[in-house]
């Protein structure tokens, strides 16, 4: 195999990857618009005071 | 090869230089997509014919993910199975025992593919249906490849279960829960698997036996292998049948579940009668045509589950059948 030919798979085989990464990232972040939608509890564990967590 | 320890197998120059030449689709081929899609699709009616409904993008993402799951058993299994891949005829072409993917790369995809289903599965759906697909890739790769496989004739039967969780798996990420119904498409898989793998060990035996894989025409002979099919077709039928009078099912699929029922006994009748000197004769003709079969056979009654929820999301299912179960 010559090096043009190894370079040549080798960008196929790059630009695969990136597609199948692009499509992991589009991926992601429409499960979490789809858990958004559907009013699933979205607080983070941040520093920000969380209500439910203070005894009534 | 595939029981050297994990540091000592990137030692091997002579696997490590093939990598240079591997390609994208060499990596998909090591995720087994042929057995994919077979999870793929039970994997897809569990989860359909599950109650409730589930969100169209969360319920893709979920099969995706379960699809991943069985990709990355099927790639650690060929990272463990390496030595007696190469000596089998049917499995010399695979990447690693071709040489295309050296094993460490098979194991690294494997256990990295395992943890990213596993904890994405989790995220989307639910913790139930991300450990009961946890479990089934420990299954397939440890329990069957590792322990099972080589060391007796009961492999499959016991193994079968990996095959068997996806529905399950599908149904627990739809509903968060395991039930009678997805309990039963479990039992219709694992009870599936003994005469469909038997069936191919048949015109297999020699791969297998050169191998030196423990399959039961390896260990017990041909003979023994057409009782066990007869058996196994006998008890897989009731809970082929049983089925239909779950939540699930319905009319239409009691009617093809016995008709299939009496074809895969007829078949196994058939090979059960048969001499070994007329299955030579005619080299396999009806054991090949019975492997066949059995996979039409769960293909339909997979696809007759899916029908059934289709009339009943139509209204049209029929409200006097029984529903035992």
């Amino acid at each position: 195999m010559t090096d043009a030919e190894i370079h040549a798979r080798r960008k196929k085989n790059n630009v695969m990857l990136g597609l199948v990464l692009v499509a992991f990232v589009v991926l992601v972040f429409s499960i979490t618009v789809a858990k958004m939608m559907s009013g699933a509890n979205m607080e983070a564990a941040d520093h920000v005071l969380r209500p439910q967590l203070i005894d009534q | 090869m595939a029981h050297l320890l994990f540091g000592t197998e990137m030692t091997d120059v002579t696997m490590n230089t093939t990598s240079a030449h591997s390609d994208f689709g060499d990596y998909v081929a090591l995720l087994k997509p042929r057995v994919m899609s077979l999870v793929v699709f039970t994997a897809a009616v569990g989860l359909i014919v599950a109650p409730g409904g589930m969100n169209p993008v969360l319920a893709f993402a979920s099969i995706l993910f379960i699809a991943l799951g069985a990709g990355a058993s099927g790639s650690l299994n060929m990272w463990w199975d390496a030595d007696i891949d190469r000596i089998m005829k049917r499995t010399q072409g695979r990447p690693v025992p071709s040489g295309k993917v050296t094993a460490n790369n098979a194991m690294l995809v494997g256990l990295w593919m395992s943890v990213l289903s596993v904890g994405m599965l989790g995220l989307a759906a639910n913790w139930l249906a991300a450990g009961l697909l946890a479990f089934t890739i420990f299954f397939y790769a440890v329990v069957y490849s590792m322990w099972l496989k080589r060391s007796t004739p009961q492999n499959i039967v016991i193994g079968g279960a990996a095959g068997a969780f996806p529905p399950m798996v599908g149904w627990a990420a739809a509903t968060g829960s395991v039930s009678i119904e997805s309990v039963g498409m479990f039992m219709l898989i694992f009870m599936w698997t003994p005469p469909h793998f038997w069936a191919l060990a048949l015109f297999m035996n020699e791969d297998y036996s050169k191998a030196g894989v423990p399959m039961l025409t390896v260990t017990h002979g041909k003979r023994a292998t057409r009782n066990h099919i007869m058996a196994y077709t006998i008890l897989l039928t009731p809970f082929c049948i049983g089925l239909a009078f779950t939540s699930i099912g319905g009319p239409l699929y009691f009617a093809l579940s016995v008709v299939l029922s009496a074809m895969f006994l007829q078949g196994a009748f058939k090979l059960y009668r048969r001499a070994e000197e007329d299955a030579i004769a005619d080299k396999y003709a009806a054991e090949r045509k019975v492997f066949r079969f059995s996979l039409f056979y769960l293909f339909l009654l997979f696809a007759a589950l899916l029908i059934e929820t289709a009339l009943r999301a139509f209204d049209l299912q029929w409200t006097a059948w029984p529903q035992v179960f």
